[in-house]
């Protein structure tokens, strides 16, 4: 496979800020939740998988970052869910490549299969209180001092990775004013890679457009972007 | 890779395989996706922005929760839940127009809006709204002042935005529900106004 996304330097075809060449933006009318039916059945499945625990939610991001650019930007968005469910089942070893592909082509063969059943009343019940009132944040209680103040100029430094990262690359090296501290959240970065959550406190940051776009900014359209604390550094 | 996802009816396919055999090792209770599909098909919508922002327009201190503390303010008219834990209010005035995207995925606040349309996760608004607010939003069918200050937030890390649009003028004698209506969900993520019915 190649894989574009090792570059450290660049960042995952899912890190669209500001590149060019995309077009206009459609609208549809009367737009449906779902497109198909299989849009709502990976959407239910990669959700009831977390809320399960099998994976975090930023390990499944990262998968959908190592989509190849060009399949990235050539496909529908639920195609990417399918692929990150796929790859994070695989890797763990609860499902094989030939497995899958052994089954695509048997369903192939006989559309008419209907996909099994297994109920879980309790689960289920549980899983929509989840999602339709309690929620699951990774908001943590941190007892570690806030390196940054409203106020303060910041250099967003990032994280040269080439594993998961929050930092969009349009304000990579830029220097930004913190608007806000936003708590402490579970540190994605780490998460993503099975590292555990340390959890670090996040700002919100103002940018600009100046600073980040040139002479090909708008006239005042300054950026909020929300970072973690470990992505920052003072300004001199 | 592998396998291309450019096809509907394979990529349809590829997710029947997924879940039959998710669900033959016993991983995937098929009730729990019938009912989160159905729970965003039917309940989680824009419905609920719309009550909170239209309690805000009638409800100064109200407003002042929102502004302030926005998830407890939500909370008071029973709604949260999934990616609605941690949210920020966006106030729109005169001076200063906020506008929503998530540069990196889809991030949404799905309690108060559902979940995202198309053209929200699409290639080209979180590409350009970072770069040219102005003229998405004017393609869009929103034009503002540019004495407007135009507020791009971008959902990377784990705050939830939800847009306050300025009341329309002459809405005066109009009840909270009728306010509501005029509150659509474009509105709340700032890609266009909240507009009279007249």
């Amino acid at each position: 496979m190649c894989d574009l996304t090792q570059s450290p330097w660049v960042g995952a075809a899912s890190d669209l800020g500001g590149l060019r060449g995309l077009g206009s933006v459609v609208r549809e009318a009367d737009e449906p939740v779902f497109h198909a039916l299989w849009e709502g059945r990976i959407f239910g499945v990669a959700n009831v998988l977390v809320g399960k625990g099998l994976f975090p939610v930023d390990e499944f991001r990262h998968q959908i970052e190592t989509i190849d650019a060009a399949a990235y930007a050539g496909t529908a968005y639920y195609a990417h869910w399918s692929w990150g469910v796929e790859r994070i089942v695989v890797e763990r070893g609860i499902l094989t490549e030939e497995e899958i592909e052994a089954r695509v082509r048997e369903l192939g063969r006989h559309p008419e299969t209907p996909v099994p059943r297994r109920e879980d009343p309790e689960f289920t019940k549980i899983a929509l209180a989840v999602f339709k009132e309690l929620g699951a944040t990774p908001r943590r209680e941190i007892d570690d001092p806030q390196r940054f103040a409203v106020g303060d100029r910041v250099v967003a430094v990032g994280a040269k990775t080439s594993g998961h990262t929050r930092l969009p690359a349009y304000v990579r090296d830029l220097t930004g004013v913190v608007t806000s501290c936003d708590g402490a959240f579970v540190f994605p970065d780490s998460s993503a890679a099975g590292a555990g959550e340390n959890p670090q406190w996040t700002y919100t940051v103002r940018f600009e457009s100046e600073d980040v776009w040139g002479d090909v900014a708008e006239n005042a359209t300054p950026v909020y972007v929300g970072v973690w604390e470990s992505y920052l550094e003072p300004a001199a | 890779m592998a396998h291309a996802y450019d096809d509907t009816g394979y990529q349809a396919l590829r997710v029947k395989a997924l879940e039959s055999l998710l669900v033959e090792k016993g991983l995937v209770a098929s009730d729990a996706v019938d009912q989160l599909v159905a729970a965003y098909e039917e309940d989680i919508g824009p419905l609920s922005g719309a009550r909170v922002v239209a309690r805000a327009w009638v409800d100064p201190e109200y407003k002042h929760r929102l502004l302030t503390h926005a998830t407890p303010a939500i909370a008071e008219l029973g709604i949260g839940g999934m990616q609605g834990e941690n949210m920020v209010a966006l106030e729109n005035t005169p001076e200063v127009h906020n506008v929503v995207v998530c540069t990196l995925c889809s991030c949404y606040p799905w309690p108060v809006l559902g979940l995202p349309p198309a053209w929200y996760k699409a290639p080209a608004y979180r590409a350009r709204t970072v770069v040219e607010p102005r003229a998405v939003l004017s393609e869009m069918g929103l034009e503002l002042d540019d004495s407007v200050e135009v507020r791009v937030w971008d959902s990377s890390a784990e705050i939830r935005y939800l847009v306050v649009p300025e009341r329309p003028a002459g809405t005066d004698d109009l009840s909270e529900d009728e306010l509501a209506a005029l509150v659509t969900r474009d509105s709340m993520i700032g890609v266009a106004r909240a507009e009279a019915p007249f």
